[in-house]
């Protein structure tokens, strides 16, 4: 128990320097979760509990080597036209975890998620400023080719979203465009049975993904987004479509994967985030009263243990107790 | 009288809800004017059709078939009908026609619906639709005066080849993707082999089509001599650019129908636009796609002013198999046949000869449909 006040303790105040002034207090605020992710994610994670805890208070010291950055993000703006959607957000991604970004409707988490992949890209009028270091390596830098990032950095979004093509072929696609012709039949298989679908269409692979159930057309995105062996998975509110059945087998799924790859998940289920996510990223909206627009914030991004438990925010408080607003 | 505020309070007597004879004689009035609207286009079309088939029949029975069968040209005055006369130029016009506009009227839709910024197409889709509305007598005028001596007379041998070489290939390899992948179905033991006698014939009669195309191909370069006027290729070419508003239009409508979050998973999968394009947007419209190319082809087959004009022939024409001399097609000769210089109108079987061809038309057009409609029940995919 006292563990757990020790580290909440150091954590509240490396949060609450993200929530300030952002800068590289994210870093260090990830830093104190230096747990080698197999320990810090145990397989109920809705109870990270002491060695977690204890792990960190130890890496707050000196930052474990092996927990590597995937994404840095530093002063990230997102404007559509003249309207600012995201302002000044700063945060870390590491690898082999599940990172969620969680917040009320309208405040740029799904915008932020679709910088990573430069999806933003394909919208008319929409622009970028600040930093997102992928790897070391400036992602808007105009040298980047934005479908080279995309074949690295896949996407599951909120709907499911199959082609309109057999259940083959939906798998196959990512793969088939790279210019990959051989190994296809392996690709697939493999893809479908990471994604715990293989064993429920392995006799219909020919048929329309049109006739799957909405969980299971998701699994199919899913394995669809991992058969071009992408690095990092974003996933746009994943589960809002489903039942809770089909919600718990994505839930597994992603703790399932997370072993080869990185994942940051939208979502607006704060049980979701609080049950599969290593860390957890706070955003909220300030209101511009003059002409009613939003623009989101980053409040603060912290152990998903230290945001449900004792964040370092007020608003964050207010919102994972349900007294938002 | 009842006070509007104190309806609902008071139990309802007949009297209240009695509807007005006037009402009721005016819905009455209402329906039958509505229905005697439906029915007239209804009546007027068959009318049409019948009259067709009537006068059709008539010169059907009618003519010297004897005299007739084995003469190469359509001269009605002197009772000479050779069908494929008028039917060759109209399949050689039409064929240039949807050359032209098919890739020119994709491309303008890809290029609307997947590349082009809101902005941009703001302002070109009506502009491409402005040119739909170019009437006829001025494309046909242009393409007399400046597409038979320029495209035509000057780089006509060139463009020929290339683009009959380029078709041919096209050819060959839809035909030969269909024999392979029905083939690949048979020896997966998806099919029988009665099927693979079927497969195996329309391979035979691919394979000719395309045989005998080689060799019109090498027969038209041998003795290659522009007409100095008008001719079917400059025919066809007005034709088709006559037909690219309507081919772009259709498809981009389809096109641009096909949801965002299929072309945001394409993307996400690290696609290019090229290929969103081509393995995710066309076969989800495929449909859109196709019937903007069976109204296409209907409304090249039907173009009359332009091929008027520009074909090179009026009144009556010997046979040609060639698209740089001047030919007859079927709505050429059945304008020339009703008005000008050579009016039939009345005048016995020629004039009957006008309904035979119009027969011919629409049967060609329905074909036409039928044979897109399977196409598309086939190779949709359903979003």
């Amino acid at each position: 128990m006292t563990d757990i006040t020790a580290d909440t303790t150091v954590d509240a105040g490396a949060g609450a320097t993200v929530g300030a002034a952002a800068g590289g207090a994210a870093a260090v605020g990830i830093g104190a979760a230096a747990a080698p992710p197999a320990t810090a994610a145990p397989a109920s994670p809705a109870v990270p509990a002491p060695d977690a805890a204890a792990l960190g208070l130890a890496g707050a010291a000196e930052p474990a080597p092996d927990r590597h950055t995937v994404f840095c993000t530093r002063d990230l703006n997102v404007y559509y036209g003249q309207f600012r959607a995201v302002r000044d957000v700063t945060f870390d991604v590491c690898q082999h975890e599940i990172t969620a970004l969680i917040g009320p409707s309208g405040c740029g988490k799904t915008t932020v998620l679709r910088c990573y992949n430069r999806m933003n890209d394909l919208i008319d009028g929409a622009r970028v400023t600040g930093t997102i270091e992928y790897h070391g390596l400036d992602l808007y830098d105009e040298r980047v080719d934005a479908v080279e990032v995309r074949r690295r950095i896949g996407m599951v979004f909120q709907k499911p979203n199959p082609f309109p093509k057999s259940i083959y072929d939906n798998v196959a696609y990512g793969p088939r465009v790279a210019g990959q012709r051989k190994g296809l039949d392996e690709v697939v298989e493999g893809s479908l049975t990471k994604a715990a679908l293989w064993d429920e269409v392995k006799d219909r692979l020919g048929d329309s993904a049109f006739g799957l159930s909405g969980g299971q057309q998701q699994r199919l995105c899913i394995a669809r987004a991992i058969a071009v062996d992408p690095d990092v998975l974003l996933m746009d509110e994943p589960c809002s479509a489903l039942d809770p059945i089909a919600t718990a087998r994505i839930e597994d799924l992603m703790q399932e994967i997370k072993r080869e790859y990185t994942i940051v998940i939208v979502t607006h289920n704060m049980q979701q985030a609080a049950r599969v996510s290593d860390m957890t990223a706070f955003f909220t909206a300030e209101i511009h009263s003059e002409n009613d627009t939003r623009t989101g914030i980053l409040v603060e991004c912290d152990h998903t243990k230290t945001i449900f438990s004792n964040p370092s925010d007020e608003r964050t408080e207010n919102y994972v107790t349900g007294r938002f607003g | 009288m009842t006070d509007a505020s104190l309806i609902g309070a008071v139990p309802p007597t007949l009297e209240t809800l009695r509807i007005s004879k006037g009402r009721r004689r005016r819905e009455v009035l209402v329906r039958w004017t509505l229905l005697l609207a439906a029915l007239v286009s209804v009546v007027v079309s068959a009318l049409i059709l019948w009259s067709l088939f009537r006068e059709a029949w008539t010169f059907i029975t009618g003519v010297v078939w004897a005299e007739t069968w084995g003469q190469s040209g359509w001269f009605p005055r002197r009772g000479i009908y050779d069908i494929p006369t008028i039917v060759v130029p109209t399949v050689i016009v039409t064929a240039i026609a949807m050359v032209v506009a098919g890739p020119i009227g994709l491309g303008a839709a890809v290029y609307l619906s997947e590349y082009a910024r809101a902005g941009v197409r703001a302002w070109v889709k009506p502009v491409l639709e402005i040119l739909a509305g170019i009437p006829s007598v001025v494309l046909g005028f242009f393409a007399l005066t400046w597409i038979a001596p320029n495209l035509v007379g000057r780089i006509g041998k060139p463009a020929l080849l290339t683009v009959g070489l380029g078709v041919l290939g096209l050819y060959a390899a839809v035909a030969g993707f269909f024999a392979w992948s029905r083939l690949k179905r048979y020896r997966d033991g998806s099919s029988d082999s009665s099927a693979l006698i079927g497969v195996v014939g329309a391979a035979a009669l691919l394979a000719a089509m395309g045989v005998g195309y080689l060799f019109w191909l090498l027969s038209l370069l041998g003795d290659f001599a522009p007409a100095r006027a008008g001719s079917l290729a400059a025919a066809g070419i007005g034709v088709g650019l006559l037909t690219i508003p309507l081919v772009a239009s259709v498809s981009e409508d389809a096109m641009a129908a096909v949801p965002e979050h299929l072309r945001e998973a394409s993307a996400g999968l690290g696609a290019r636009r090229m290929a969103t394009a081509t393995k995710v947007v066309v076969p989800a419209a495929i449909s859109g796609i196709v019937a903007a190319f069976i109204v296409a082809t209907s409304r090249a087959i039907g173009e009359t002013m332009v091929v008027f004009m520009a074909g090179g022939a009026a009144d009556a024409a010997r046979f040609t198999d060639s698209p740089f001399e001047g030919g007859l097609t079927m709505t050429a000769a059945m304008a020339s046949l009703a008005s000008g210089t050579d009016s039939v109108v009345g005048e016995g079987l020629t004039f009957q000869s006008l309904y035979f061809v119009g027969l011919l038309l629409f049967v060609i057009t329905l074909a036409l449909n039928v044979v897109a409609a399977r196409f598309v029940d086939r190779v949709r995919e359903q979003y």
